[in-house]
């Protein structure tokens, strides 16, 4: 063991990380809260009215994010899966408890404002025909199978290990996701961001959207390590 | 290895030779829920032939999940597991050995069976060999992928329960291809795709998810 490779694993105890997660948490979650207030105001004030959809595309300034979020959390995850079984470090299996809960809300967000947003521009809710909404509530089946699993294991060090093997297996459904609209034309309308190509919808819009992806995340991560607290706290 | 897998395929199908009762109340299951749906639903031949594939597909599903919690509880429950894994055998052939035994006997007499219960429910009998193809590349799928959810679940308290929730996710693509191949083939086009994905499918799940099982076995006897 090197002197850097020492530093590298320092956080990764849960002593030494409890401190830090909670400084971070505190500066996340009041970075929320600003960009919540400011992604909400250019998405309901600023943001020009959509030509086709009226006012009722607003909802995809929480919907796309929150969508997005659902998708990364669980690769986010699965990679704390999968270091917790290489390296066997608790820190990691806590991190995905912890990350498992806003995964599961933001899949139930994208998916509750996905049929509110259907309803005004398909005229239906749901449609059980569209591929990305099916895959989007396998995703959020496989959150509640990763919870129901942890929690249905009393002895801890099965119950983390027992889930991530199951985080992992699961995330064969991301790139379906992710693609769905690609592979498979059905009713659900194309990527509205891309790295490739400049935004397709006014900059205005885009704006409100990141703005509002960053709020996400950054609510995300106040209440992932504030979670990553009450395990440490629980389990030490 | 081939040896293990024969060792292990021979023992499973023994046992279950020995208790037959098991193997017929898979079966029995798929044929009650199989009929359960014109009861349900109403008899409206047209209807009837038209939901036909996927209540075959869902049904064989169903019972296929049933009858995982056998694939490594009697060998948990003697022993015998912990002897495989001490043994010489990688834990991951012999993990697909019992898949397969699992499949021999849980999936082909839904294969075999599927056609009679189409014959009911009035589908084309051109299509009874899409049916059965898609049911003979898709059932062992559903062993296979199903064999980790048995193996996280091992011994658990309430694990019947749980098993479908952590394994009926995993199987919504090879529904989705199953039934989709038998539709597709009562419009009237080719389902050479649906049946060529399926395989892709077994041929995914039978290289990847023992290696999966088997990890999951360790964590759940140390």
């Amino acid at each position: 063991m090197t002197a850097e490779s020492l530093k590298w694993f320092w956080y990764a105890s849960p002593q030494t990380f409890f401190p830090l997660a909670g400084r971070i948490a505190r500066v996340c979650a009041a970075l929320a809260a600003i960009l919540t207030l400011a992604g909400l105001y250019v998405g309901f004030f600023v943001a020009p009215t959509d030509a086709q959809q009226g006012e009722a595309y607003r909802i995809i300034f929480i919907h796309v994010p929150a969508a997005w979020m659902s998708m990364f959390i669980y690769v986010v995850m699965a990679c704390w899966a999968a270091l917790g079984l290489a390296l066997n470090t608790r820190l990691s299996f806590m991190m995905t408890r912890a990350l498992a809960p806003t995964g599961a809300l933001f899949t139930f967000i994208a998916l509750w404002t996905g049929s509110l947003w259907g309803r005004p521009t398909w005229g239906t809710y749901w449609v059980w025909g569209d591929t990305r909404l099916m895959t989007e509530l396998i995703l959020l089946f496989l959150y509640f199978g990763v919870m129901a699993l942890q929690a249905a294991i009393d002895e801890r060090r099965r119950s983390d290990r027992a889930g991530a093997v199951l985080a992992i297996v699961g995330v064969v459904n991301i790139p379906i996701i992710y693609y769905s609209v690609q592979w498979w034309n059905t009713l659900h309308q194309g990527a509205s961001v891309s790295f490739t190509r400049a935004p397709s919808m006014a900059a205005t819009m885009f704006t409100g959207m990141i703005l509002m992806a960053a709020a996400f995340w950054m609510y995300s991560i106040a209440v992932a390590l504030t979670r990553v607290r009450c395990e440490i706290v629980e389990s030490e | 290895m081939l040896e293990v897998l024969r060792t292990i395929v021979r023992r499973d199908l023994l046992l279950a030779l020995r208790r037959r009762s098991d193997v017929a109340t898979a079966l029995l299951f798929f044929i009650i829920v199989a009929s359960l749906f014109p009861l349900g639903i109403g008899a409206e031949p047209n209807q009837l032939r038209a939901i036909a594939p996927g209540v075959i597909w869902v049904a064989a599903l169903l019972s296929s999940m049933l009858s995982l919690g056998r694939l490594f509880a009697g060998d948990y429950a003697d022993g015998t597991l912990e002897q495989i894994m001490l043994g010489a055998a990688p834990l991951g052939v012999v993990v697909a050995a019992k898949a397969f035994a699992h499949w021999l006997v849980s999936g082909l007499p839904l294969v075999l069976i599927a056609p009679l219960i189409a014959l009911q429910y009035d589908v084309a009998p051109p299509l009874y060999g899409v049916l059965a193809l898609s049911l003979l590349l898709g059932t062992p799928v559903l062993s296979i992928i199903g064999g980790i959810g048995a193996a996280l679940t091992l011994g658990l308290r309430g694990g019947g329960v749980l098993l479908s929730l952590l394994v009926l996710p995993l199987y919504v693509p090879v529904l989705v291809l199953g039934a989709g191949s038998v539709d597709v083939a009562a419009a009237g086009l080719a389902s050479d795709g649906q049946l060529l994905l399926l395989a892709a499918l077994l041929v995914i799940a039978a290289a990847f998810a023992p290696w999966a099982t088997a990890a999951a076995l360790r964590i759940s006897l140390e």
